[in-house]
């Protein structure tokens, strides 16, 4: 995230760097093996999934009907998930890092909480709310007849949950790094808030929202505890590829469970890596 | 030194809980330390049971488990958990162990159950047989079928010839009845003693398809137990009087 920052304080044009120095001296031995040794804790188990795989039944495995479906499930849930966390969490993220108010770095605070949340409890929490018994589902359920658990719906809150603050984080990050000598100009001309912030803040922190908005949704196409506990497990409805995993897995079916986790696996680097050049290495 | 020991294990006794763990259940002499007992979460609480009266009959040893989804445990087995005993709810996922050469011996058949349907305390809905469940306003929580208990609510339902869309397939029995617990469904096919344990919260409703598609639950001393002469003490336990006089009491049956 760190990164993220850098990059969209870069978007004013800066100042030629200094030369590099060229690094002729040798990489210490004491941060070249745990360096190492954390690259192979990475990838390793990746390179296992590729070696269990069960290379033979590979293709009639990955155009199993089952798999196709959460496959489907799990990309539309994702992207509509994202779509909510742009909707609501780039106000969010204007509103902590442009207005003063008191007790932001509370909200701030409050904010980055499902970040550091087991994904079960956020499941819970969420029953407690939106259950059908739930503070908010009770009336949800009586006032307009709509129960969030067991749905389609259901998932995409739970993921959107989860993946929310990623995008917030992100935001407000591009935000502060973003220069704000453009948005005062903006004002001196005239412009109010809201047209500053369509017309000169959307278009300056755009490479900001589209790297959280990236990052956002590869968390929301992961998730799984969240999930399986507020929405269920049921095949087309709620079964997403993570719990089709878990299920596989936990049936016995280790190869089907490989062959899953690979399309998965290929499926978001392969998203990931497209974005990525479209988008965040353009900035 | 010594005295402080006996002090401290006759404390252990006596906290042992039930009263008929006060005799010498078994000769304890060789059983000491952990014991891991990986077992179908339809066991929970009458395993928990066995496990503090075994520990209170074997002083030294500790039991501790490992409740989940049958095919799970039989999974985390195969690829190698390091348990010393496996009680599951069905034949097909200890065979799915003992073909795999990890069994010591043959399994054991030690109790039976049959699936009821659970429904929120004072039921509601008004459920009174398999029948009901098929409405579109009657939101049912069944366990995936894998998991025994999904296994034979897939058996009952076809022998009522009543197909179910239910809109959960649950990983254990455990997790369908907290579905039920939390109010988010109306109906769930657990077990009898599932049932019989969250007395307080929902009501069991018996069936007769049910009868069909009883489980029989088998247990067996792993081959690569770490602590083979507690696993065989334990398994011992659960087969004596005492053991299935706990697990008769949970609402099990005789095998």
């Amino acid at each position: 995230m760190v990164r993220i920052d850098e990059r969209n304080a870069a978007v004013e044009p800066r100042p030629a760097r200094p030369p590099r120095r060229r690094h002729t001296q040798r990489v210490p031995v004491a941060l070249l093996l745990p360096a190492v040794a954390g690259l192979a804790f990475l990838v390793l188990p990746l390179a296992g999934l590729v070696v269990r795989a069960p290379w033979a039944t590979l293709w009639q495995r990955l155009t199993e009907p089952g798999a196709l479906t959460a496959l489907r499930l799990s990309l539309q849930t994702a992207t509509v998930a994202t779509l909510v966390c742009l909707a609501l969490g780039v106000p969010l993220a204007w509103l902590l890092a442009r207005v003063e108010f008191p007790g932001r770095r509370v909200v701030r605070a409050l904010v980055t909480v499902p970040l550091v949340l087991p994904p079960v409890v956020g499941g819970v929490a969420l029953l407690l709310v939106f259950g059908r018994k739930g503070l908010l589902g009770t009336w949800l359920d009586a006032a307009v007849g709509v129960t969030l658990p067991f749905t389609t719906t259901g998932v995409v809150v739970a993921e959107a949950f989860v993946a929310m603050p990623f995008l917030v984080i992100a935001v407000e990050g591009a935000l502060r790094g973003a220069d704000t000598r453009f948005e005062e100009a903006a004002a001196t001309l005239g412009a109010g808030r809201w047209t500053t912030f369509t017309h000169v803040t959307l278009p300056l922190i755009a490479p900001g929202i589209a790297a959280g908005g990236v990052l956002c949704w590869a968390r929301a196409l992961g998730e799984f505890g969240a999930t399986i506990t507020f929405a269920g497990n049921y095949p087309g409805i709620t079964q997403t590829m993570p719990l089709a995993v878990y299920q596989t897995m936990e049936g016995g079916d280790l190869s089907g469970a490989v062959v899953l986790s690979l399309i998965l696996l290929i499926v978001s680097v392969t998203i990931l890596a497209a974005l990525r050049d479209k988008w965040i290495t353009s900035g | 030194m010594a005295g402080l020991t006996a002090v401290a294990l006759a404390g252990l006794v006596g906290c042992g809980g039930t009263d008929d763990t006060g005799g010498n259940a078994a000769p304890s002499a060789e059983v000491t330390g952990a014991v891991t007992v990986f077992a179908a979460a339809s066991l929970t609480e009458s395993f928990t049971q066995i496990g503090k009266d075994f520990e209170a009959a074997h002083p030294g040893s500790t039991v501790t488990f490992n409740f989940a989804g049958s095919s799970a445990l039989a999974t985390q087995i195969n690829q190698g958990a390091p348990a010393d005993v496996f009680a599951s709810a069905a034949p097909t996922n200890m065979a799915t162990v003992t073909d795999a050469g990890n069994g010591d011996g043959t399994a054991t058949t030690f109790v039976r159950n049959q699936l009821v349907i659970a429904v929120p305390k004072g039921n509601p809905k008004g459920v009174k047989g398999l029948a009901d469940l098929t409405g579109a306003g009657v939101k049912v929580a069944l366990c995936a079928e894998q998991v025994p208990c999904g296994a034979a609510a897939k058996k009952a339902l076809s022998a009522a010839n009543v197909a179910i869309t239910p809109v959960t397939l649950e990983q254990d029995v455990k997790a369908a009845l907290a579905k039920v617990r939390l109010g988010e469904v109306d109906a769930a096919l657990v077990y009898r003693t599932d049932a019989h344990a969250a007395a307080s919260d929902v009501d069991g409703v018996e069936f007769a398809e049910s009868a069909g598609a009883i489980n029989d639950y088998p247990i067996v001393v792993l081959k690569n137990a770490p602590n083979r002469a507690g696993a065989q003490a334990f398994v011992a336990y659960v087969l004596s009087d005492k053991g299935q006089a706990v697990l008769t009491a949970a609402g099990f049956q005789a095998p």
